[in-house]
């Protein structure tokens, strides 16, 4: 049994049925890539996967290390070492990233002082250290937002990654970091979840499965070598 | 336990003043004052006052003898006392304490330097018989009885209260504290407080307020008159958390001369209704002023709150600054109003209301005021209204937060640019009761 397994998963947003019946598992310490085209349903799972109150599991269930967790509010799925890396991570004026994640690391059971020495080590890891005292996301650019999400993942060290578009609006030194911290997650055991549509990361990182989601339902699911037969043919050629 | 009758006649304001043993000055200003009460009408604006029943409150009375040592108070006021966390701030050096329980100060202690310093820091009613002149100058002179019907209330019964008084030239380094509390049902506190500031001084007083709950409707309707004589510096802190079933009517006023600042910060929590509109007179050129209120309004809450400045000489300047969160079926309301005198050639102004609402059934309402009577001036006015988003929550929570976690972290963001102009002791007591007060909301 994989660290996440996911099984039949239904979800029904604004009466619109998104995800219909999506089984896959992920392995501890491996990288694995989530591809499908825009609307195939990508986002959904992942807020799905992750609590998000406004996506309700209808059938299916979640394992989070062989915990059923599909019924946990989205705090408690944290706290068992679920992580989501948002694609659009909101903006919260007058809270300070250093003042959220040590809240957030507090409920993790991180002690202080190991909490200050990652996190400090993180802001330099990302090259962000002059985003630390500044207010949660407030007038981040679109590269700074992501590195800003791959930190917080650094720093709460989750079992289960869910990434979702890590780099989209991300220019091409960033987007080698975020490919190391990815990396560097997976290798202290992190099964990572890196969701897009877009292959260019796949090639600075050691990918072990692909999914292909369309139109709700994983069709394709393989190797490395699928992402790069999406990338020469397109999604409509492996659609199948 | 003395309490006086209940009701309000010329009788009861003999009898309070006799009790005190004031002079004839006194008496005759609280009796103009009830005559004054007696034609004033009530509020032609604001929260709903008509289930406020004058006939129904106590307005003077005296639980505990005054004590002049913290071991002497009676245990059940100092273990109230002690859940505020009094004993370290007082630790922690606070330039002293009057503790007011009931209508009398029953506990002080002032610290050496202070007193070596020249300056007065005293009850309101021993001020008034070791400096006679010194307060008959000011007393009700910023906001005299004639202003408002709870103003003249004020003038009638007032008991208990603070005097500050700083010498020319004298910074007082440590702030100046003092608790209010109510004890008994259906009793009213009309402390006074007045500090006076004599030129180039600078203070900073703090007045924090946080009462048990009660079963029946309570009137509080304090008053505080600052004078800052000429570069004077005067800071005033207030934080009002009283029970749910308390009116909160209060009177606050400055006066700032040449050169002075007066900076009000205020956070108001409890309370069944208030009205409070601390207001700074800038009277000489280049006086300053500063206003910050904060305040957090729930279920059943009207917070009627506001502040003034008045500008009358050249190139003043004042900043209004509020940050108002409303959760559940509650309303927010607050009035920002800036009045600039032909004369104030050069005055700068600015009003700035930003409201968090955190329910559906929250109400908000802003009502800016700017009355300029010059056009050399820089005023300028900005209202924002926002909720917290399900994206904010669902982003908070997904890291690990609970959701009364989340949103606690949500609103002390919000109201963060006030919460740091409070001492650090409060601050850490403000957050702790926001995170009690979504816990409980949320369930």
């Amino acid at each position: 049994m994989g660290i996440l397994e996911v099984r039949d998963l239904v979800v029904t947003v604004e009466g619109k049925k998104i995800l219909k019946g999506v089984s896959f598992s992920l392995e501890k310490g491996k990288i694995h890539a989530l591809m499908g085209p825009n609307g195939s349903g990508k986002s959904t799972l992942a807020f799905a996967l992750a609590g998000h109150p406004d996506y309700p599991v209808e059938e299916g269930r979640i394992f989070l290390n062989s915990e059923d967790i599909t019924e946990l509010p989205p705090n408690e799925r944290a706290r068992r070492g679920l992580f989501l890396g948002f694609q659009y991570p909101p903006e919260v004026e007058g809270v300070r990233l250093r003042e959220f994640l040590r809240l957030a690391a507090a409920n993790r059971h991180e002690h202080f002082c190991e909490f200050q020495k990652l996190y400090l080590e993180s802001l330099a890891y990302f090259r962000m250290d002059e985003l630390g005292d500044r207010e949660l996301n407030v007038g981040f650019s679109g590269g700074e937002k992501k590195r800003s999400e791959l930190l917080q993942m650094r720093v709460l060290r989750p079992k289960v990654a869910l990434l979702d578009e890590p780099d989209s609006g991300v220019d091409v030194d960033g987007l080698r970091l975020i490919a190391a911290g990815i990396e560097e997650a997976a290798r202290l055991g992190t099964a990572v979840l890196l969701i897009t549509h877009y292959p260019r990361i796949l090639e600075y990182l050691p990918i072990s499965r692909v999914f292909v989601l369309d139109d709700g339902r994983i069709v394709r699911e393989g190797g490395p070598e699928l992402a790069w037969e999406i990338e020469r043919s397109g999604y409509e050629a492996v659609r199948g | 336990m003395k309490r006086t009758s209940v009701g309000l006649t010329a009788e009861l304001i003999e009898e309070i003043s006799r009790e005190k043993g004031e002079p004839r000055w006194m008496l005759e200003h609280r009796l103009r004052a009830l005559e004054i009460f007696r034609k004033l009408p009530m509020p032609r604006f604001g929260p709903d006052l008509s289930e406020l029943d004058f006939s129904d409150i106590s307005y003077y009375l005296r639980t505990v003898e005054p004590v002049g040592s913290w071991e002497e108070l009676p245990e059940e006021i100092r273990r109230t006392l002690e859940e505020l966390g009094l004993p370290e701030a007082e630790r922690k050096a606070l330039a002293g304490l009057g503790a007011q329980v009931d209508s009398e100060v029953v506990y002080r202690s002032i610290l050496a330097e202070v007193r070596a310093q020249g300056v007065i820091f005293e009850p309101m009613e021993e001020a008034l018989k070791n400096h006679p002149e010194l307060v008959r100058e000011h007393f009700m002179k910023v906001i005299p009885p004639e202003d408002n019907k709870f103003a003249a209330l004020h003038g009638a019964v007032w008991s208990g209260g603070t005097f500050v008084w700083v010498p020319e030239g004298v910074e007082v380094a440590i702030p100046l504290q003092a608790y209010f509390r109510m004890q008994t049902q259906g009793v009213g506190q009309f402390e006074h407080t007045l500090i006076v500031a004599e030129a180039g001084s600078s203070v900073h007083y703090i007045e924090g307020c946080s009462a048990p709950r009660y079963t029946k409707a309570a009137l509080h309707s304090g008053m505080v008159e600052i004078v800052a004589k000429e570069g004077a510096h005067v800071r005033f802190t207030t934080i009002q958390n009283w029970s749910r079933n308390v009116y909160n009517l209060n009177n606050k006023r400055a006066v700032a001369y040449a050169g002075a600042t007066v900076d009000w910060v205020s956070g108001s929590l409890g309370s069944k209704v208030t009205m409070l509109y601390p207001s700074t007179i800038l009277a000489g050129r280049g006086a300053k002023t500063e206003n910050l209120s904060f305040s957090f309004a729930r279920n059943g809450q009207r917070l009627d709150l506001g502040a003034k400045a008045i500008h009358l000489a050249p190139d003043t300047s004042s900043r209004l600054v509020s940050r108002s969160v409303v959760q559940g079926k509650a309303k927010n309301v607050f009035r920002g109003k800036l009045y600039v005198a032909p004369e104030a050639k050069g005055a700068k102004g600015h009003v700035e209301c930003s409201t968090l609402l955190l329910s559906p059934e929250a109400e908000t309402e802003t009502i800016p005021t700017l009355d300029v009577r010059n056009h050399e001036v820089e005023v300028g006015h900005e209202a924002t209204v926002g909720r917290v988003s399900r994206d904010q929550l669902f982003y908070l929570t997904s890291r690990g937060l609970d959701e009364a976690e989340a949103l606690s972290l949500i609103v002390n963001g919000f109201v963060s640019p006030i919460l740091k102009e409070i001492p650090f002791e409060y601050a850490v007591e403000l957050k702790r009761l926001l995170e009690m007060s979504f816990a409980e909301a949320i369930g």
